[in-house]
């Protein structure tokens, strides 16, 4: 029942945009027939998902192939979970189109957003459910290119083609080593189909073999920090609610397929873990101190969802160490954070790539210190970012709190173990208070400067809220964000059932999630903190009665403007210039001096410290390098054609029998 | 046996021929009769004539030598060039660069490790020197017309190979190489059409403006 709700979803999604390429671009029923399809897509496929998590049985069709042995398709209770926030976003996101990339006003790309917006759910829905490498590379394949597409959209925009092209050359890379592993999987297991490997079926080598490919692979995807030089780009390029579903449920692909693939290979060693947990820390890290220094909305966002897979990972890794070092408490709490931060990260950052996208819709630029006090034209949006803020920030009592909560539990629990393992993961609890720590810091910047304060330009001054098909979807993902928050209880039956899934414990064995974590506890600490929430702001709003006007950042001066206000980058200033090491802002100023000062002004810039200081000047000095080899590339067919000849010519000259040849003419 | 030796020493001599002429015209009928002469080959070669045969024969025939060059004949007047004026090398150099290909060829096209060798027949030898002929037509003709006539040459020689599967190809594959052909030169011939048309020049070197910097 549940795959075959899934498979109805699947066929929905696929089609959603096609409908509307047979209609003219004029008429507006091309988006709402898509719109309508994705959203009974995505309630099939919502209902199947639930029905597979509720009832975690494995179902699985196998459908015949001759080429490539049968394929398999089942939805486990992994599947399931990673199925929700695919077609959650899918269908939340295309609602959100509605109001943001409106047929009408876009008659050019829209058709097209549908048709690769549909391939893109359907494909990455696929690949969720395969069990079988090929079809798992059709789905991964459907997805990566459907996301090129969508993040090239505007291809008018020099910049955006740009990112597409990086986007399209990251992927490929991605893919190509997607083939490398799953040569290795059938040279190793003997088919293509992603069943468990036995205890001991594999040497140690060949399993490392397997996991570096795999990490490779899926963490370009996901975008872990060396190798996540396409995501800032990609992720601002794109429309804002295809930024959401890349950040949110794209990313997510890459952190399901390590899942998958580690949850298939037995007693992993402990480096994979021990690496996984760096991975993690080092992203979680630096992500967010590159969020601090950037200037643009959604590039602060994205840098954000680096730091978010950072914190994914370190769940990961200590699954992966308690996995190793025999420590089930470990494996729970790693995993229940690994998971459960999949789903919050998809929400929250879905709710804020909304947020922002009603930003830019309202006022046309995504530049942080040319927008300000918009809290008063867009309250709805206003508040609903303001709970992304502060779910992504980890604070109680929103969702994100919940999740690395069992990162820190974890972490903790490892502390107390006997051993120097225990204590040296225990080194993962202050980074990520410290990765906590520094999102506060730069949520204030953003909130502060974005929506506090007042209009720094008049496009922002000119500000209107958005339509009720973009407030809808978000006031949607901010209850999840505050359901999840206050009664997490509701999930541990879900991630009870997902990390038994991955961990392949038995029934007996199993620690459940309740037993390990005080929950109960903290839903109700959560709902008071929320209670005194409300009071507070019930007290201050009935005695508040005398208002003082003023600007927000008016620093005690007689006569502010707006100009005089702190700007996002003064605000970062500090935490910016402390890792100015790895950040390396760029930036002049022109010094002011004398009575009477001439204009002066001042700029800064962080560059990405992979793409902008490895891969371009890299790239570029692999160019000149090979400079000569353009000379054989005239375009000129005869000379193509000539070298067809030449390669021919040689090739059948291996058959003139020299050795014979020689013999003769010494016998003479 | 004698019959096919016969027919394909000409096809060589004809390609010989080919690579001699500055006419285009006249690579035109030469490779007319090439084409013609090559469509008998799979009469001679089954034993038992059966419709199938007959019918890819007559297609090949009537594909080769007679649509075909007639298209091309049109093109030809539409574009009103007569001869290939500039080749990379000339004439005479061609031609002695052709026998010498042919030549090497028949001395080494034993040694080619086939399944069965077919015996005493020139087969693989004309088809190897025919397709290096063709691409030295390729490569050494500027006009647009006369790479379609080096092509039609490289794909006779394959032709001439298909020949020692003769047996085992069915009618609707050699049907479906035929047709590709015929919309290959058709489609070709147009362009050319339009090209002269829009650049007053058939010279394919004008091609290499397109190449990106």
């Amino acid at each position: 029942m549940s795959l075959n709700l899934i498979i109805v979803a699947l066929l929905f999604t696929a089609v959603s945009g096609l409908p509307g390429l047979m209609l003219s671009r004029a008429s507006l029923w091309s988006q709402r027939i898509a719109v309508a399809c994705m959203c009974l897509g995505s309630l099939a496929g919502l209902i199947g998902a639930g029905l597979g998590l509720y009832n975690p049985m494995t179902t699985a069709v196998s459908f015949p192939w001759p080429a490539m042995g049968d394929s398999l398709i089942g939805v486990d209770a992994l599947s399931a979970f990673f199925l929700v926030p695919i077609f959650l976003m899918g269908g939340l996101g295309s609602i959100y189109g509605l109001g943001y990339w409106p047929q009408r006003r876009y008659p050019r790309t829209g058709k097209r957003l549908h048709v690769f917006w549909g391939g893109l759910v359907a494909g990455m829905a696929l690949l969720v459910i395969s069990k079988h490498a090929i079809a798992f590379l059709f789905g991964w394949e459907a997805m990566a290119l459907s996301a090129f597409f969508l993040v090239s959209l505007e291809d008018h925009r020099p910049e955006c083609r740009k990112a597409g092209l990086i986007y399209l050359m990251a992927t490929h890379i991605g893919t190509l080593t997607l083939f490398g592993l799953f040569v290795c999987w059938r040279w190793a297991t003997g088919s293509y189909g992603l069943h468990p490997v036995a205890n001991d079926a594999l040497s140690l080598s060949v399993m490392n073999g397997i996991f570096f490919l795999a990490l490779l692979a899926f963490s370009l995807k996901a975008g872990v920090m060396p190798i996540h030089f396409w995501l800032p780009g990609a992720h601002t390029q794109a429309p804002s609610h295809v930024s959401a579903i890349l950040s949110g449920v794209v990313l997510k692909m890459g952190i399901y397929g390590l899942l998958r693939i580690l949850s298939l290979l037995p007693n992993p060693p402990a480096t994979w873990g021990g690496l996984l947990l760096v991975l993690g820390a080092v992203s979680g890290l630096f992500g967010v101190v590159f969020a601090l220094g950037q200037h643009d909305l959604k590039r602060l966002l994205a840098y954000h969802s680096v730091e978010n897979i950072g914190i994914i990972l370190m769940g990961m890794g200590l699954a992966m160490l308690g996995r190793s070092f025999n420590h089930p408490e470990w494996v729970v709490l790693g995993m229940a954070g690994c998971l459960l931060h999949v789903w919050n990260h998809s929400f929250f950052k879905s709710l804020l790539f909304f947020g922002a996208g009603s930003v830019v819709h309202a006022t046309g630029t995504r530049q942080i210190d040319r927008l300000g006090g918009l809290a008063k034209p867009m309250p709805w949006t206003a508040a609903m970012f303001l709970v992304g803020a502060v779910a992504i920030c980890g604070l109680p009592p929103l969702n994100g709190f919940i999740s690395e909560w069992f990162v820190f539990l974890g972490f903790l629990r490892a502390g107390t173990t006997i051993g120097t393992s225990g204590s040296a993961v225990m080194i993962g609890a202050p980074i990520l208070a410290m990765i906590g720590a520094l999102a506060v810091a730069c949520f204030v910047k953003v909130y502060g400067a974005v929506f506090l304060g007042t209009a720094r330009t008049s496009g922002a001054a000119h500000a209107h809220e958005a339509p009720f098909s973009m407030r809808g979807p978000m006031l949607f993902l901010a209850a999840a964000c505050a359901v999840i928050g206050l009664a997490p209880v509701l999930l541990s039956p879900i991630l009870d059932a997902v990390i038994a899934n991955f961990s392949g414990a038995t029934e007996a064995s199993r620690l459940s999630l309740t037993s390990v974590a005080p929950l109960k506890i903290i839903s109700a600490i959560s709902i008071w903190l929320l209670v005194c929430i409300l009071a507070l702001w019930l007290f201050l709003y009935l005695i508040g009665r005398v208002r003082h006007r003023g600007l927000t950042w008016d620093c005690g001066y007689a006569q502010p403007t707006s100009r005089m206000q702190y700007t996002a980058s003064s605000f970062a200033q500090m935490i910016v210039s402390m890792f100015s090491w790895i950040l390396r802002p760029r930036g002049g100023q022109q010094q002011v001096s004398g009575a009477f000062p001439k204009p002066a002004g001042m700029h800064t810039h962080v560059d990405d410290v992979v793409l902008d200081r490895v891969i371009v000047p890299g790239f570029h000095d692999l160019e000149q390098r090979f400079g000569w080899f353009r000379r054989f590339q005239q375009g000129l067919t005869q000379n193509y054609m000539l070298y067809i000849l030449i390669t021919v010519i040689l090739m059948l000259s291996t058959l003139i029998p020299f050795k014979e040849i020689f013999a003769f003419l010494i016998a003479r | 046996m004698e019959m096919l030796n016969a027919l394909l020493v000409i096809v060589l001599v004809l390609n010989l021929f080919a690579l001699g002429t500055s006419r285009i015209l006249s690579v035109i009928h030469i490779v007319a009769t090439q084409g013609a002469l090559l469509g008998v080959i799979p009469l001679l070669l089954h034993e038992h004539l059966s419709l199938p045969v007959i019918l890819a024969a007559a297609a090949a025939i009537l594909l080769k030598g007679i649509v075909i060059p007639s298209i091309m004949i049109r093109s030809l007047r539409a574009a009103q060039i007569k001869r290939e004026v500039e080749p990379l090398i000339g004439l005479l150099p061609s031609v002695i660069l052709g026998a010498l290909a042919t030549a090497f060829v028949l001395l080494f096209s034993k040694q080619l490790p086939l399944a069965a060798h077919p015996v005493n027949t020139l087969i693989v030898p004309a088809s190897i020197s025919t397709v290096l002929v063709g691409f030295i037509l390729l490569t050494t003709r500027f006009k647009a017309l006369s790479q379609v006539l080096g092509y039609l040459v490289l794909e006779n020689g394959i032709f001439i190979f298909g020949m020692l599967l003769v047996q085992a190809i069915p009618l609707v594959v050699e049907m479906g190489m035929f047709l590709d052909l015929f919309v290959g030169v058709f489609v070709i011939s147009i362009i050319t059409n339009h090209i002269n048309q829009a650049f007053s020049s058939m010279d394919t070197r004008m091609l290499v403006s397109l190449k990106e910097e």
